[in-house]
């Protein structure tokens, strides 16, 4: 290492004469040496996104239409929502086999309070909420301090949550929700002002955060990433994100689900990379013992996280009842929870703790929703869509290991 | 939680003013562990700006005596006296706002954090959005100080303090380790092992921090088995033999070979 490190400056500094050929060479190099370190980031999911898409627009000139891209987009909020919740888990180094129940308990909940015991809509959605999250909180507790493997509390879960979901649904077994509140959740899309002024807006302000940073850093002295890596980003930001709303406007416009997924998404990444609570959830994912003896307490950090993944669980099934207009005994069961573990790992969360992303449910979530979408257009039987999205699974994963290993080798 | 940190300048002047006075005084301490008596009526002490080696064969009682002073592990019987005051040091908490911080041989690094996250772990600085509510980290400061402190301290092996600690040298952990140790304002910090695990190049590396650490005022307890070390770095030597101190030596005026007499308990059977 230390014999490749001092001409690799060099290059860098002589890259700041040579005009564009040089820019892309700092570029590639500054990316080449984060790689090797295993640093992949979110790049290989991304690749397999456009793998993925160049294949079945290939197969099916439709894939990438306006309407097809649109309905992905409100195929993956449910799955999307309850793997941010399996991401904060897995940061900690844990599982959560039990979100799929509580999404389904929450749905029941949810069409019951409003169909049979009449409440309003809003009351209905605050207490399933309030549901998951005392649902994750008790699992959690169960897990950090009785001590027993959350694996193993979740399993139980899973299978007692499903068990209370038929409860409360009863003898009919399905309710249907006809309230027009719910039903706009995943129904509804924004209008074309609101859905321009959202794309514009978001990407402008990532956009200057990111430069409002670079240039802090550089005023404060420390080191900063070459420009054209910031301006590659910047531009590769804004033109996705115009692009989304540009594409999604001309079906209905940008769906509400999809808004509310990527709402969640950025909240919980500020919250994962932006405060003591998410640094923390980091620690002891990392090294408990560490985060320890640092005066952070790992029971209350797990209790919180699993409750959190309860609360995702509990957004799942309220979009769930409102895509589907109504609550049965199969929301939430199926590989419903396998594809949310999936995602959050497909998306470049490490399934060994302390590594990962809130942005890896949504891309992981896109993965398995393209691949479930492409394959019905294809027309293509659900075997065939079960051994491709477990040979993605299985990519993933590889991918992760490999990385962890190069991480390793860059140790010594 | 920021109020509470002093910058290590401001503590120059009271090392000056103590430097006769032990900063850490043990007097007659007992400790013991159902029937194993490990500590029998030990006295200690660390003046400001010293080395001192505590040595001893497996079992003599080092780890033990150290935990007392951590917080781990509170004496049956005896006195704390640091920095003039008798203490009582009931946990590990209790030991760092005195201002003792303990490094031990596992370093308790998150290896998938880096360098300035590990070094502001459980102490991070926020700025107060909403009180309570929306406190963002302040990373610009943080990275601002650890650089600081790494220079301050000479460490010139990391040269980005964002690398994760995975991708450190054992060397270049043991120098995070330490360099969060003695960042918050602290009077004594206590080594567990440091070098250990680690080659010739990287052992010096460690070495010339402890030495540091001595020129700024600090006391320092290194525990070590590697005599060749103790007498490249210590100025006492104090030896432990089945929990009672045994001897203590002055680096100038002994030789390796009284100071391994004494962990072995020769000399006793000699004289």
């Amino acid at each position: 290492m230390a014999s490749l490190r001092a001409p690799r400056e060099r290059d860098t500094a002589a890259a700041h004469d040579q005009g564009v050929s040089g820019a892309f060479g700092a570029m590639s190099r500054y990316s080449l040496q984060r790689w090797r370190q295993g640093e992949l980031g979110a790049l290989p999911v991304i690749l397999g996104l456009v793998a993925i898409a160049t294949y079945f627009q290939t197969q099916e000139p439709t894939f990438l239409s306006s309407r097809n891209l649109s309905n992905l987009v409100l195929q993956i909020a449910a799955t999307g929502s309850v793997a941010v919740g399996i991401v904060l888990v897995l940061l900690l180094g844990e599982i959560d086999l039990s979100v799929g129940s509580v999404s389904g308990l929450c749905s029941a909940m949810l069409g019951v309070l409003i169909v049979k015991s009449g409440w309003p809509w809003w009351l209905a959605i605050l207490a399933v909420l309030a549901t998951g999250a005392a649902i994750g909180a008790f699992q959690g507790a169960w897990f950090a301090l009785v001590g027993v493997p959350a694996f193993v509390v979740t399993l139980a879960g899973f299978l007692a949550w499903q068990g209370v979901q038929l409860r409360v649904l009863g003898s009919t077994g399905t309710v249907n929700v006809f309230e027009p509140h719910i039903s706009e959740i995943a129904q509804s899309y924004l209008p074309h002002l609101w859905g321009w002024a959202l794309g514009v807006g978001a990407a402008g302000l990532y956009a200057v955060s990111l430069w409002i940073g670079q240039i802090r850093r550089r005023r404060a002295g420390l080191a900063t990433a070459p420009v054209v890596v910031v301006a590659g980003r910047t531009v590769l930001v804004v033109a996705l994100s115009l692009a989304s709303v540009e594409i999604l406007s001309r079906f209905n416009g940008v769906p509400t689900a999809g808004v509310i997924l990527l709402g969640l998404v950025v909240f919980f990444s500020l919250l994962t990379t932006r405060t003591r609570f998410g640094r923390y959830i980091f620690a002891v994912g990392g090294n408990a013992e560490a985060a320890r003896r640092a005066g952070v307490s790992p029971a209350r950090i797990r209790i919180v996280v699993f409750s959190l993944a309860g609360l995702m669980a509990a957004v799942g099934g309220i979009i769930f009842v409102s895509r589907l207009t109504a609550a049965s005994t199969q929301t939430g069961g199926g590989t419903f929870l396998l594809e949310a573990i999936a995602a959050a790992v497909i998306g470049g969360t490490s399934l060994f703790g302390g590594r990962g992303s809130a942005w890896s449910a949504l891309l992981g979530a896109l993965v398995i929703g393209s691949v479930s979408n492409g394959l019905d257009l294809m027309a293509q039987p659900p075997e065939i869509k079960y051994m491709v999205e477990g040979a993605i699974l299985l990519a993933a994963v590889t991918v992760d290991a490999v990385a962890r290993r190069s991480r390793a080798a860059a140790g010594r | 939680m920021p109020g509470d940190q002093v910058t290590r300048e401001g503590g120059g002047d009271s090392a000056a003013s103590l430097a006769r006075a032990p900063i850490l005084q043990l007097r007659g301490i007992s400790k013991r562990f159902g029937a194993v008596q490990a500590l029998t009526d030990v006295d200690f002490e660390v003046y400001p700006g010293e080395v001192v080696a505590l040595v001893g064969d497996n079992g003599a009682g080092k780890s033990t005596l150290i935990k007392c002073v951590a917080g781990t592990h509170a004496p049956d019987e005896g006195t704390i006296v640091f920095e003039g005051e008798e203490v009582r040091i009931h946990t590990p908490a209790d030991a760092t706002r005195l201002g003792i911080e303990t490094v031990y041989q596992d370093l308790a690094l998150c290896d998938n954090l880096d360098v300035v996250q590990n070094m502001f772990l459980g102490r991070e600085r926020v700025a107060t959005l909403v009180p309570r509510v929306v406190e963002p980290l302040s990373e610009l400061e943080m990275e601002k100080r650890s650089l600081g402190v790494l220079a301050s301290l000479d460490v010139t092996t990391i040269d980005n303090v964002r690398t994760r600690v995975a991708a450190l040298s054992g060397g270049q952990r043991q120098s995070v380790a330490i360099s969060r140790a003695v960042m918050w304002n602290s009077r004594l910090v206590i080594l567990d092992e440091p070098t250990a695990a680690l080659g010739v190049a990287q052992t010096e590396q460690v070495l010339a921090l402890i030495r540091r650490l001595r020129e700024q005022g600090l006391g320092v307890v290194v525990i070590t088995h590697n005599l060749h070390e103790v007498f490249e770095i210590a100025d006492r030597i104090v030896v432990l033999r089945l929990g009672r101190r045994v001897a203590t030596f002055e680096h100038a005026t002994t030789t390796p070979e009284e100071v391994v007499s004494a962990i072995t308990g020769a000399r006793e059977a000699a004289a």
